[in-house]
């Protein structure tokens, strides 16, 4: 039996499968911008979940150090797509993404 | 003594160096210098030649040939072209009647052109073409034979042109360049196969190595594609119909380039060549039929003309038809020695037509002259004297020469005999009328033209006089045996054709058949000359005018057998139509719309995948998705 | 040391001419004369044999085997000082034209001189497909500033016609770069000992991806169809660069590149090419008898001259080559100075419909005799230099297959007559409107064409020096293809 922390590592695939797959649909399905960045979010830390849990697993480091990455990244991330989402209000004075249908050609 | 090379290299140059001084300075030297620099160049070149020739004569018979190397020209691999010049027997008679007759040609030309605003730019081509024309005959191998070639292609070009302000005259011009240049290709086409069968260009090796090796297949190819250059140069059947047009030229260009000299430039090729066309008897026949046909056909073209200078063109396509035929017949020096008196009495005959022109104010139609005898008695015994030798009347030269290749052509076959005769008597027939019409009769021309009508000056009388002489006594340098000569030209020439002369048998006829022929000859040629008399003095009988009713064989006659537009609606219209086909079918809806669909493709494909582009951004991220999932599923399955 | 400075003396004197954009006509033409003077220098100081002189080797991305690898043999050289001899030409002619952003427009003749100095003395194929691309980018911009009518729709097309070729070359060069034995390398002669090592199979697709892209420079028969149109549109300057100079990079690149590479292919396949070439010359020949506009005409002759040229080298004959080589300069030279003419009646006429002209050479002796010589040069008179290339180049067609030497030669009897015509409606005849204030030559116009027609006379009268500067590099490049056949079979 698997195990980190005496907890079964399916667990952690599972949740992580789980938090990963409501954050895609959440992207394809809801028009909502800032629901958009957030199910974004929520896929990232699925990522870092399972990361984080086999790195326990394998006793690796590097795995770790991808999560703090990807943390930075994220939040540098956040900064830059908040800022676009307050333009985009300020200029269409709506976030769902229809509005920007524009884009193109 | 200055040596013979230095001479030899100078005869061509000086010319050369008159046209480049000349056209260099054109608008800054006076008329009278122009011509003085271009006569005395063709003169100092001519008395050179002499030098020459007499030097040639002092040398043993089997050791007459100089040859002098001026520079590599183009050498490539084995591949040698040479600027060297050969002078032996044959080439140095050419000299002589080139300088010769050109340098009276450029006296007369002072008088004839003294009007023209341009004269200079005219002697400087006079110049040119003298100097291409020296190294045609000059050059010791093929391919400057080729440069002299195209260069008087080129002269003729712009001498036929040189009234440009004339669109005629242009047409003309470019008519004899492209059709020379038909006949150039075959000439350029036969110099590589020979170079690269016999590995040399130059005569020396190129004729040895053939004696040696006897006939082929390839050396017949060589020999009809030369002669093919021969056919466009010397005017004959297929490529003539230049000729005739070549008359817009100004009448002394007429005389030099388009009757003594460069249009014998074929007979010159295939006698150069001689063992070449001994060894291959197809092309020596070929040579003989289309000389044969084309002396028929000219002569009775020449018969209805009323141009004077028309008539005496088809009469020197004719003269060089019966040349060819001596060639083809395999008596080369015969050939040549018609060349040279046909040299001779047809400038003679040019000049006096350019003068009988020049004393009408540019009138050329016989059925406007008549009775010139009084206004231009120079000119009209000198045109007399002219067609004497032509008709061959005995002693003038053209007698000596004709009744040769005449004598020649029945050793050959009577038939061929038959036909000549038949060309001497027309020829006989058509010079007489334009003699009759012209001098004789009635003056037809209108009071003003008959006002100003006027003997020409001295510098075209007196080139006029030496040509006659020459008419006359020119013959006499080949007087056949029968008559008590010893056909000097023959023997002098021997020795160029010796290799060929082993080949032919010779079955010499008898004496009394020879006298016989030439009885012939003479009776008809007087009853003939007989019934022109009746016709066009004692009738008074004058070609008709234009558009009235003529027989349709007379019709066929006069429109030259409509060759011209035969030419235009079997040649020149296909090809503008190919070419347009070219253009519009293959280029524009062909190939260039082939390259453009494909081009356009790429854009309207691209105009259908820039559909995908919604900018609905739940699509694209629903499309990115889908595309990680493919591509995580294909690259499991690539494992 | 010399051939950089010849690779970027003019990169360093466009720099210049965009600084100080006030004197770009002086600096451009003065930078020219020095890109001359020093390759003249260089062909005084070439030996004549077969080695390659000036050699720079010089690692450059070491890593990729790809190196800075330039010299000058007696083919290059020949190519160099056509390009460093007509250059100067093309600013001169043009100093009558006030062109807008003058600067702009001689800092990119000026880099078109480095990019085609650069593809004659590339060694190494990575910096040989550098510079013929860099070539292309330059005189893109000058047809497409300072061209003519629908100029946009024509350049694009042209850039992108032969930009698709180059990539065809591009692909088979990296091909051979991963057949190179031990450390991957693009040095040509790296490139050669893996081109000759492969099947004749592939030998064959090589030479057609080679052939292609040099074909569509050239151009040859099918792939000439952007070049009419562009001649037409761009600036007379832009016209010569394209014809004089940029379409010899496509011949330059089948004898320096292609023969010697896949030379089995080329024996395969060399046929074809010739049997195209000479369809070409015959096919544009005969499109030219039919143009009604004058540089179309030019256009389509020039086509008729290149596919003899293309047609001469595929025979791997010396005397193919050695008329390709003589051929080249005197073809950048005459359709130099015939373009120039061309666009002197333009500028003085406003047409460059043949028919709307006439009796200029009553109004313009000497432009008459000027062109009379040039036009005699492309329709190959002995004694211009158009003959001796000609007549080499037939010679070696007629060596390979009479048939197909016959239909070549047919071009010296199509080309007298598009010439003739054009030169007999245009200048011939009475004057028309158009023509009867027809100003004769300038003094400037003078100094422009007066040296090239000194030149043309000259090769076509002395040719030797100019035949013997490419003699042993040709000899040694043919030997090694002989040997190498022979071998393979």
């Amino acid at each position: 039996m698997k195990t980190v922390q005496g907890i079964s590592l399916d667990y952690y695939i599972w949740l992580s499968a789980a938090l990963f797959t409501i954050g895609v649909l959440g992207v394809l399905y809801r028009r909502n911008s800032i629901i958009i960045f957030m199910c974004i979010e929520l896929m990232l830390n699925a990522v870092n979940l399972l990361l984080v849990a086999f790195a326990s697993y394998y006793q690796d480091p590097q795995g770790q150090v991808f999560v703090f990455f990807i943390m930075a990244v994220a939040a540098a991330e956040v900064a830059v797509g908040l800022a676009i989402l307050v333009l985009m209000h300020m200029n269409t004075k709506s976030i769902d993404i229809k509005v920007l249908n524009r884009l193109k050609w | 003594m200055v040596n013979s090379e230095l001479i030899i290299a100078l005869i061509p140059l000086l010319p050369l160096i008159g046209f480049l001084l000349i056209s260099l300075f054109v608008n800054r030297i006076s008329k009278s210098l122009a011509s003085l620099i271009a006569t005395g160049s063709v003169l100092v070149s001519f008395l050179l030649a002499v030098i020459i020739f007499i030097k040639l004569i002092g040398l043993p018979v089997d050791q007459r040939v100089i040859q002098v190397n001026i520079f590599n020209w183009i050498s490539v691999e084995d591949f040698s072209a040479k600027i060297s010049f050969l002078i032996d027997p044959l080439s140095s008679l050419m000299l002589l009647i080139i300088t010769g007759v050109g340098f009276l040609i450029h006296v007369y030309s002072i008088g004839y052109m003294h009007n023209d605003e341009a004269s200079n730019r005219f002697f400087s081509y006079l110049n040119l073409f003298v100097f291409f024309m020296l190294l045609l005959v000059m050059g010791s191998n093929y391919l400057l034979l080729f440069v002299g070639w195209e260069g008087v292609g080129l002269c003729s070009y712009l001498l036929i042109g040189f009234w440009f302000k004339n669109k005629e005259y242009t047409y003309a011009a470019n008519k004899a360049f492209i059709m020379n240049r038909i006949g150039d290709l075959g000439l350029i086409v036969g110099v590589i196969l020979i170079f690269i069968h016999f590995g040399s260009i130059e005569y020396s090796s190129v004729l040895q190595a053939v004696s040696k090796q006897g006939g082929s297949e390839i050396l017949t190819l060589i020999t009809i594609l030369l002669f093919v250059g021969a056919m466009g140069k010397s005017a004959q059947i297929p490529l003539y119909t230049w000729l005739p047009d070549a008359m817009a030229g100004p009448t002394p260009v007429s005389a030099l380039i388009h009757a003594a000299t460069m249009v014998t430039a074929g007979i010159y090729m295939v006698a150069r060549n001689n063992i070449l066309y001994t060894l291959s008897p197809i092309s020596l026949n070929l040579i003989l039929i289309v000389g044969l046909i084309t002396a028929l056909f000219a002569a009775t073209i020449a018969l209805t003309q009323n141009d004077i200078k028309k008539v005496l063109a088809y009469s020197t396509v004719s003269q060089l038809g019966l040349m060819f035929v001596a060639l083809g017949v395999g008596a080369y020096s015969t050939g040549i020695f018609h060349m040279t008196t046909h040299a001779f009495f047809k400038a003679l005959l040019f000049l006096a037509a350019g003068s009988v022109i020049h004393g009408m104010q540019g009138e050329q139609d016989i059925r406007n002259m008549g009775g010139l005898r009084k206004y231009l008695p120079i000119t009209f015994y000198v045109f007399f004297i002219g067609v004497l030798a032509i008709s061959g009347i005995p002693p003038f030269a053209g007698f000596f020469s004709k009744d040769e290749i005449l004598a020649k052509a029945f050793e050959h076959s009577p038939v061929v005999y038959g036909l000549a005769l038949l060309t001497s008597l027309l020829t006989v027939f058509y010079m007489f009328r334009l003699l009759f019409l012209t001098f004789f009769g009635n003056a037809r021309a209108t009071e003003e033209v008959k006002h100003h009508i006027h003997e020409s000056p001295k510098s075209m009388t007196i080139p006029l006089i030496v040509l006659a002489i020459l008419s006359l006594v020119g013959g006499w340098i080949g007087i056949p045996e029968v008559l008590g000569g010893s056909n000097q030209v023959g023997e002098f020439l021997d020795p160029v054709f010796t290799s060929s002369q082993v080949l032919l048998s010779e079955h010499a006829l008898s004496r009394s058949t020879e006298i016989i022929l030439m009885s012939v000859v003479v009776v008809s040629t007087l009853i003939l000359i007989g019934v022109a008399y009746s016709i066009y003095v004692s009738k008074n009988t004058v070609p008709q005018k234009e558009n009235s009713t003529l027989s349709p064989f007379h019709t066929l006659l006069y429109n030259k057998y409509y060759i011209d537009e035969l030419y235009d609606s079997v040649i020149v219209k296909p090809l503008k139509k190919i070419a347009k086909v070219f253009y519009r079918l293959i280029e524009k809806s062909g190939i260039d719309f082939m390259v453009n669909t494909f081009g356009n493709s790429i854009v309207s494909g691209s105009k259908f995948a820039r559909l995908l582009q919604a900018g609905d951004i739940a699509f694209y991220i629903f499309a990115m998705v889908i595309g990680i999932i493919v591509l995580i599923a294909t690259g499991g399955l690539m494992k | 040391m010399i051939t950089a400075f010849l690779i970027f003396w003019p990169l360093v004197a466009s720099l210049l001419v965009f600084a100080f954009h006030g004197y770009a006509k002086p600096i451009a033409l003065a930078a020219s004369i020095i890109e001359l003077v020093v390759s003249i220098v260089a062909a005084v100081n070439f030996i004549s044999d077969s080695s390659i002189q000036y050699s720079i080797n010089y690692a450059w991305i070491q890593s990729a085997g790809i190196n800075f690898h330039v010299g000058i043999d007696g083919i290059s050289l020949l190519l160099v000082l056509l390009t460093t001899f007509l250059i100067p030409f093309i600013i001169l002619s043009s100093f009558s034209i006030n062109y807008k952003n003058p600067s702009v427009f001689y800092g990119l003749i000026l880099l078109m001189q480095m990019a085609l100095v650069g593809v004659f003395v590339s060694l190494d194929g990575f910096l040989f497909y550098l510079f013929w691309e860099m070539a292309l980018i330059p005189v893109y911009f000058i047809c497409l500033i300072w061209g003519g009518e629908d100029r946009g729709v024509i350049t694009l097309k042209f850039f992108i016609y032969t930009l698709s070729g180059s990539l065809l070359m591009l692909i088979a060069l990296v091909y051979l770069y991963f057949q190179t034995q031990g450390q991957h390398s693009f040095d040509i002669q790296q490139l050669y000992a893996a081109g000759r090592s492969l099947p004749v199979r592939e030998q064959g697709i090589l030479f057609w991806a080679f052939f292609i892209a040099f074909a569509i420079k050239m151009p040859v028969f099918p792939f000439h169809t952007w070049q009419p149109d562009t001649y037409n549109v761009a600036p007379v300057q832009g016209t010569m660069l394209l014809s004089a100079i940029m379409l010899k990079m496509g011949i330059y690149g089948v004898i320096r590149w292609l023969v010697p590479m896949v030379p089995y292919g080329v024996q395969t396949w060399g046929e074809s090419a010739i049997v195209l070439s000479v369809v070409g010359i015959v096919y544009a020949s005969c499109i030219a008898l039919v143009q009604k506009d004058f540089k179309r005409l030019l256009a389509y002759s020039s086509i008729a001259h290149v596919g003899l040229i293309s047609g001469g080298i595929f025979t791997l004959s010396k005397i193919g080559m050695q008329g390709a080589m003589i051929q080249m300069l005197s073809h950048g030279l005459i359709v130099f100075a015939l373009f120039y003419l061309v666009d002197i009646i333009v500028a003085r006429t406003k047409t460059k419909v043949i028919k709307q002209l006439g009796g200029i050479r009553s109004q313009a002796p000497i432009f008459t005799t000027i062109f009379l010589i040039v036009m005699l040069g492309s329709i190959a008179l002995p004694f211009t230099s158009g003959f001796v290339g000609e007549f080499l180049l037939i010679n070696s067609l007629v060596k390979y297959q009479l048939g197909l030497g016959v239909a070549a030669g047919l071009t010296t009897i199509l080309g007298a007559v598009y010439m003739l015509r054009a030169f007999q409606k245009s200048m011939l005849g009475e004057t028309g409107e158009n023509t009867s204030s027809f100003m004769d030559l300038t003094t400037r116009e003078k100094l422009v064409l007066y040296p090239i027609v000194v030149l043309i006379l000259g090769i076509g009268i002395y040719p030797t020096p100019f035949l013997k500067i490419s003699e042993a590099a040709v000899n040694n490049l043919l030997t090694i293809v002989t040997n190498y056949l022979a071998l393979v079979k």
